[in-house]
């Protein structure tokens, strides 16, 4: 039993959970996820450690409500407790463990879409600790489902917002920021690292390939166990099958096929979560691509 | 005497109405018949069933116990070597194993040995009677990883031994593949496997479930800071293979783990909220007690099913009762057949499965005739469903954060097959990540050995200590 020692509302069907999970947050970094169990008959959730605190044995998961097991796990309270919390699966950011001394050389940009706000962060942070100068682009469809914007700006070098209804910040999608930054603002990154929605990384990946950027990706496939046992979470990377959670979920974006990705993810979606994540997707990005909208 | 050469028949459900539900297939001998036929048994001097079975039950004391009518007597000299006595009566392969070596095969049938088993500890478990537990603790702490028939066998020998054991489990339940891989039609949950788990932690051996040993628990840290004297690891062999022919990505096909998963740990037949691929024609590649799960699950999940495998009926791996039950049920095999391609639909889900037809040569290295494809045999079977059932192999995550650890190209961990010592001081291990995908009964043959190794290995070290201050 995993206790819920803090909940916050971030938004609109967006919740903040801080779970007592001692041997999850001593073990744990950035890039690494969980997969939560509300009770024992339900559905295997897999969610990002978005923040963890070794000394206090907590893990922090942001919650988006796109359907049922995840709508059941909202609806519980502080003091409550999760029946069961596994991890850290998959492998950390590749950056955690690289050498110090190449980390100084870079300059690093972090694009998130909508949610990708919370995984992003504890990324963020650690490069900023490590003393990596970092920006940050955090999308989101309008002003009200921004998430963790104070947090962030306190960790970052420059933090851009977009909204794609122009409520607030740059009037227009991530990837329009992106390039401006690089192409009209002189930015220079050595890398990209981009979170979100299937659908955004695909262009994000797009526009940073153009842009000659190397970038890395982490990947929402569907999963059942998380360690390798069921290949539900197989991806096509460089032309090779990969299990995202063992191998990944962290993959260098110009290798992903993103249309497979999606085309998988949409195998067991149930109507009402299929009509929800169309509807996160389609509108971050108006529907312009097509893809959206070919989601049965 | 005269020989009874006729075995007692078992009752099963109708194939006809089975094939549509999950209730268990074979019933179990009532009282009468498991008195009936073990009285069959002439008790031999020197039994040779006993040498077919890992675990050394002694078979006939137990069974001229049942004859008798002694049902608890018998369950007594089970348990004294064997923790899972409800699974191994059901899944053992036992013309291979026990009743493969029987005497009265020689002539006619073999005693059923497997039944009389399962009836025995049936009862056990339906009149409340548990191994006994009059243990004396050591002072000894044992880690084990993984809640499979290894893992739960080695923990309850050395809790027996007066080891204070704590399991540590990757998934939600404990059990192994006897939770997420066999079906409730073979093996019930709740009936039998979590029974026998329960009387494994009344032996006082603690299970902590999710847990994932290399993630959040290092072999190194269990025997550091945790304060674990030796450290058992039968964590399975997990990792599905996929054949790597075109269109395998496509939706619809799938491992048969996943599609077990769903179905038996996750509960998608009874009502789980896990969502399950309903096909209405599925096709399972291979032809292990893996495929015949996974096509029997299917064919009750509605799916008019296929068995494709590319040898013929005689080497079929899988239970000679399975291959029969799904027979019965209408499981239709297409044999000395090898898929080539799955294709794939427009909208990405598969539309069917490209296969090619094979004929037997020269015997391989495994001694089966090896498939060789008959060129130009290329056909197609149209499905919605592909379940890919071609094995397992251990997966790398332990070896990986344990430094000394040393495995075989295999992925296999490599351990000394009479004490389960493997090649880093204090750790053992055993079963199917130690011999690759393997059976329930060997995998709990090796975890009993195991116990016994880690006993050794301990009271030598003691031994040895003692000498020292001493000296
Ligand atoms: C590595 C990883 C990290 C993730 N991190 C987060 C996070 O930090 N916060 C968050 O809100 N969500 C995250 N997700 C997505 C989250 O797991 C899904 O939104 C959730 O499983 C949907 O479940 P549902 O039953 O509520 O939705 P439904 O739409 O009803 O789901 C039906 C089925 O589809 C599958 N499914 C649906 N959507 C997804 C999806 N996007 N990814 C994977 N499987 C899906 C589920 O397994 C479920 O069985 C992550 C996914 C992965 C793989
Ligand atoms: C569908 C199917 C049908 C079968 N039918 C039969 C049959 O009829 N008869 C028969 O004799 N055999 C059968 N087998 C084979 C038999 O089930 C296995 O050989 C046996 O279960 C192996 O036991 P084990 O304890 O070594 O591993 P497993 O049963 O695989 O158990 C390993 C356990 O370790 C856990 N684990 C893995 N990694 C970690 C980690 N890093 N940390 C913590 N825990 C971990 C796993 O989650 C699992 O619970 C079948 C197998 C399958 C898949
Ligand atoms: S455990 Fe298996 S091999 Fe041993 S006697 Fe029982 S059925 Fe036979
Ligand atoms: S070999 Fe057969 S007949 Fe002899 S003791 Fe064993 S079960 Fe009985
Ligand atoms: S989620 Fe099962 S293998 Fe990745």
């Amino acid at each position: 039993m995993f206790e819920i020692v803090k909940k916050r509302a971030l938004a609109d069907n967006i919740v903040e959970f801080v779970v007592k999970a001692p041997r999850i947050a001593k073990h744990c970094e950035p890039g690494q996820f969980v997969i939560v169990k509300e009770e024992d008959q339900t559905e295997r959730i897999p969610l990002t450690i978005c923040d963890f605190d070794r000394k206090a044995g907590t893990i922090t998961l942001v919650i988006q409500i796109v359907g049922r097991a995840t709508e059941k796990l909202c609806q519980l309270n502080q003091g409550e407790y999760i029946a069961h919390v596994t991890g850290p699966l998959g492998k950390p950011s590749e950056f955690v463990t690289m050498d110090p001394e190449e980390l100084k050389k870079k300059r690093l940009l972090f694009v998130a879409g909508g949610l990708g706000a919370a995984p992003v962060y504890p990324q963020v942070r650690w490069a900023h600790d490590h003393g990596i100068p970092v920006d940050v682009i955090v999308g989101a469809k309008t002003k009200d489902i921004l998430i963790l914007e104070d947090e962030m700006k306190d960790v970052c070098d420059n933090l851009y917002i977009t909204t794609d209804d122009g409520s607030y910040g740059y009037h227009g999608l991530v990837t329009g920021k992106l390039e401006e930054l690089v192409k009209n603002d002189g930015k220079k990154y050595t890398d990209v690292i981009a979170i979100g929605p299937m659908i955004m990384m695909k262009f994000a990946a797009l526009k940073t390939k153009e842009l000659g950027i190397p970038t890395v990706v982490s990947l929402n496939p569907i999963m059942v166990d998380g360690t390798g046992m069921c290949g539900a979470c197989r991806v096509l990377v460089d032309g090779k099958v990969k299990f995202a959670c063992v191998d990944g979920p962290e993959f260098d974006a110009h290798k992903v096929d993103f249309d497979q990705a999606m085309q998988r993810q949409r195998l067991y979606k149930t109507e009402e979560g299929r009509a929800r994540l169309a509807q996160i997707e389609q509108d971050t990005h108006h529907g312009g691509c097509g893809i959206c909208s070919e989601v049965k | 005497m005269a020989l009874n050469l006729k075995r007692v028949p078992v009752a099963e459900q109708d194939p006809k109405v089975r094939a549509h539900n999950f209730e268990e297939v074979c019933l179990g001998y009532t009282q009468e018949e498991a008195i009936e036929e073990a009285k069959r048994c002439l008790n031999c001097k020197k039994p040779k069933c006993m040498t077919g079975c890992p675990v050394e039950i002694n078979i006939p004391a137990f069974i001229a116990q049942v004859a008798e009518g002694n049902i608890e007597e018998a369950y007594k000299i089970i348990s004294e070597s064997s923790s899972l006595p409800a699974v191994c009566g059901r899944v053992c392969p036992q013309e291979n194993q026990c009743e493969g070596v029987c005497v009265l095969g020689n002539k006619g049938d073999a005693v059923s040995i497997g039944r009389i088993e399962r009836f025995v500890a049936d009862w056990a478990c339906a009149n409340g009677i548990h191994p006994a537990t009059d243990i004396k603790p050591n002072g000894r702490k044992v880690a084990v990883i993984g809640a499979g028939p290894a893992g739960l066998t080695c923990a309850g020998d050395l809790a027996r031994r007066g080891y204070d054991v704590t399991i540590f489990e990757a998934l939600h339940e404990p059990g192994g593949v006897l939770v997420y891989g066999i079906p409730e039609f073979r093996l019930p949950k709740e009936k039998v496997v979590a029974k026998e788990v329960d009387n494994v932690r009344n032996l006082g051996v603690k299970i902590e479930t999710d847990v994932v040993a290399g993630h959040a628990l290092t072999v190194e840290e269990l025997l550091g800071e945790e304060g674990f004297d030796a450290v058992f690891i039968g964590s399975g062999a997990g990792l599905p293979r996929f054949m790597n022919i075109p269109g395998e990505l496509a939706n619809g096909v799938l491992s048969a783990n996943e599609y077990l998963t769903r179905n038996n740990l996750m509960r998608a037949y009874a009502g789980g909220d896990t969502p399950i691929v309903h096909g209405k024609r599925c096709v399972v590649v291979g032809g292990g007690n893996v495929a015949m799960d996974s096509a029997r699950t299917a064919l009750r999940l509605g799916a008019e099913t296929y068995i494709v495998y590319r040898r013929s009926m005689e080497e079929l791996p899988a239970r000679a009762e399975e291959v029969h039950h799904a027979q019965e049920e209408g499981i239709i095999f297409d044999l000395l057949t090898n898929p080539v391609e799955i294709l794939e639909a427009e909208d990405g889900w598969v539309r069917g499965i490209r296969c090619i037809r094979m004929e037997l040569g020269e015997p391989d290295e495994s001694g089966r005739r090896r498939p060789i494809e008959i060129p130009g045999s290329e056909f197609e079977i149209p499905c919605d469903e592909v379940i890919m059932a071609l094995g397992t192999s251990p997966n790398p995550l332990i070896p990986s954060t344990t430094k000394g650890l040393d495995t075989n190209r295999r992925q296999c961990i490599i351990a000394d097959e009479a004490t389960g010592q493997t090649s880093k001081e204090g750790v053992f291990a055993g079963g199917d990540a130690v011999t690759g995908a393997a059976t329930v009964i060997l995998a709990m043959g090796a975890g009993k050995k195991a116990a016994k190794g880690i006993d050794d290995y301990l009271n030598r070290k003691e031994a040895e200590k003692a000498e020292q201050t001493e000296a």
